[in-house]
């Protein structure tokens, strides 16, 4: 860890979308989310360092950076996943609608912020199965049925899978899974979608596929997602944040980032010097 | 061809045919007990085996009914009380409990699941049976429930660590509670290895003398109700093939073979249930 690189960046971090005083008991309506400050560690390593960030409503955030940067463990404080880590510690505030996201039931706010993961992850039961599982567990009355179908749609999967809904999740392929897993997420109709490098166990062909949803589930839900490929960023994001060692380097709108990043190390990272 | 290549062919040939003969000697056991008891007890099942009490001493004939039921409900109670422990306190050591707890749990159901039969009878022995001053049913379930706790106990617990952490943060992800988890994802995705490992804990207790002997005794008659003194299988085996009447003897290999095919039964039904279902691939 390059203590010259922390101090540096300590100062300027000023992410474009948000302010302090944006943060008080609401956040503008333009901001779904909002962290402020926020510090983590497992057990005694910190791993993220005073990170303040917007996530901008119904718009595509990509989280940026070297393996170990800890983009994953920023996304994955949003739904507080990172508690079913043992010995690790979150400071700091997250506000999700103006609420302290560290104040609520965590279940609830599961329900509110979903979350797909690197590796498709389809439970060991029937497609449909699958879709209906998060409205099953939060005693949904909806008919089951529609709803699946309507998430299946918006996962574009609906057509590949309409007939065989009761064929194990497993007889899938890899890209097909990763859109059910999106498909079970959508279901319970959250409002945030986090993505854990949801395509890097993919081919081409199923990352395309994954991409162009992406773009289309805007409309639905706010989406953050983690990415290691910088040109998947700069096609599917809205803003861009670029992470090293644990710190927020640069926040832009996505374009402003890769055209004109304003500091040495985010240009260093885009044009493949590091990384 | 020269003698040393010569010697590692002989080497090879003869470690070849060790190996082999191994083997062949493993299964010839197993084969060589059926046929034993196919030969000797194979006359004796028939319709009376199954339905009539044992003759009284110096007649021929009977059954073992008695035991053959007494054996059932012996079972019954063992897995009632076994299995729910086993696998809720598993549940715990897999899901719940620090890393020192899982140890020491661990490594007391090893020693438990090690301790001799005859051990675990005398134990139940002074627990169930002489505080009463009366052998029965409930004993000799007690007895056979405690040998099924460490083995439904240990194999649970491998069969739940054993599904993937992603499945679990996947449930947990859409807001699942950790039991709602536990009880929608983890245990559905365990579920065929566990149901194997509580009827190959079922099989082996199902054969089990020694702890029978001390607690639910033998009992020529029927056995009412759970508190009375009753025959089972394995005792009666133990009693017939001591006595010193060959129509006694026939019925003991007889009731071996009933006891062995219901134990290989179970393990068909076993790998039956492993082969069918939708399984987490790994």
């Amino acid at each position: 860890m390059n203590a010259s690189v922390r101090q540096a960046v300590s100062v300027n971090i000023t992410p474009p979308v948000t302010t302090a005083a944006s943060r008080e008991t609401t956040a503008p309506a333009d901001m779904r989310m909002t962290i402020s400050k926020v510090n983590f560690w497992y057990g005694a390593k910190q791993t993220l360092f005073d990170i303040s960030l917007g996530i901008a409503t119904s718009k595509v955030t990509a989280l940026i950076g070297p393996s170990g940067c800890g983009k994953s463990t920023l996304l994955r404080t949003l739904d507080r996943m990172h508690e079913t880590v043992r010995h690790s510690r979150l400071e700091g505030e997250i506000l999700l609608d103006g609420k302290n996201i560290l104040d609520q039931d965590v279940t609830q706010l599961r329900r509110r912020v979903g979350m797909v993961f690197q590796r498709p992850n389809p439970f060991p039961k029937s497609i449909f199965e699958n879709v209906a599982y998060g409205l099953r567990i939060n005693g949904s009355k909806a008919p089951m049925g529609e709803a699946v179908e309507k998430s299946l749609r918006h996962a574009a999967l609906w057509d590949e899978v309409k007939d065989h809904l009761h064929k194990s999740a497993y007889e899938l392929s890899g890209g097909q899974q990763q859109r059910l897993c999106i498909a079970r997420a959508l279901a319970v109709e959250p409002e945030v979608l986090l993505l854990d490098e949801p395509c890097s166990a993919l081919d081409p062909i199923s990352t395309a596929k994954i991409e162009e949803l992406l773009v289309q589930l805007k409309d639905l839900c706010t989406i953050v997602t983690v990415t290691h490929n910088m040109q998947q960023a700069a096609r599917i994001s809205d803003f861009t944040a670029f992470l090293l060692n644990g710190q927020v380097i640069e926040f832009s709108p996505t374009p402003h980032l890769f055209t004109k990043p304003s500091d040495p190390r985010t240009e260093a990272y885009i044009t493949g010097r590091f990384g | 061809m020269n003698p040393h290549l010569r010697w590692r062919k002989f080497v090879s040939n003869f470690m070849l045919t060790m190996t082999g003969l191994c083997a062949l000697v493993a299964v010839f056991v197993l084969f060589f007990i059926l046929g034993y008891l196919v030969y000797y007890g194979g006359t004796s099942i028939n319709w009376n085996f199954f339905t009539k009490l044992p003759a009284p001493v110096g007649e021929t004939g009977g059954g073992m009914a008695n035991a053959i039921v007494g054996s059932a409900k012996l079972l019954a109670l063992a897995t009632l009380f076994g299995v729910p422990i086993g696998f809720l306190g598993a549940i715990y050591l897999a899901e719940f409990s620090g890393s020192k707890v899982a140890f020491v749990v661990r490594y007391a159901a090893d020693l438990l699941n090690g301790a001799p039969s005859i051990v675990i009878g005398i134990f139940a022995f002074s627990i169930a049976v002489h505080p009463f001053k009366q052998f029965s049913t409930l004993a000799g379930g007690f007895a056979l429930g405690i040998m099924m706790i460490p083995i439904t106990l240990r194999s649970t617990e491998e069969f739940l660590l054993a599904v993937p952490r992603t499945l679990r943060e996947g449930a947990m992800a859409l807001g699942a509670s950790k039991w709602k988890t536990i009880a929608t994802v983890i245990v559905p995705a365990a579920y065929r290895g566990i149901l194997t490992a509580i009827l190959l804990a079922f099989a082996r207790v199902a054969g089990e003398t020694a702890p029978l002997l001390f607690t639910a005794l033998g009992n020529r008659y029927w056995s009412r109700g759970w508190t009375e003194p009753t025959a089972s299988l394995p005792v009666m085996i133990y009693n017939y093939g001591l006595s010193p009447y060959e129509d006694w003897h026939r019925q003991a290999w007889a009731a071996g073979l009933v006891l062995l095919a219901l134990i290989l039964v179970i393990n068909i039904v076993a790998r039956a249930i492993l082969s069918r279902g939708i399984s987490v691939p790994r």
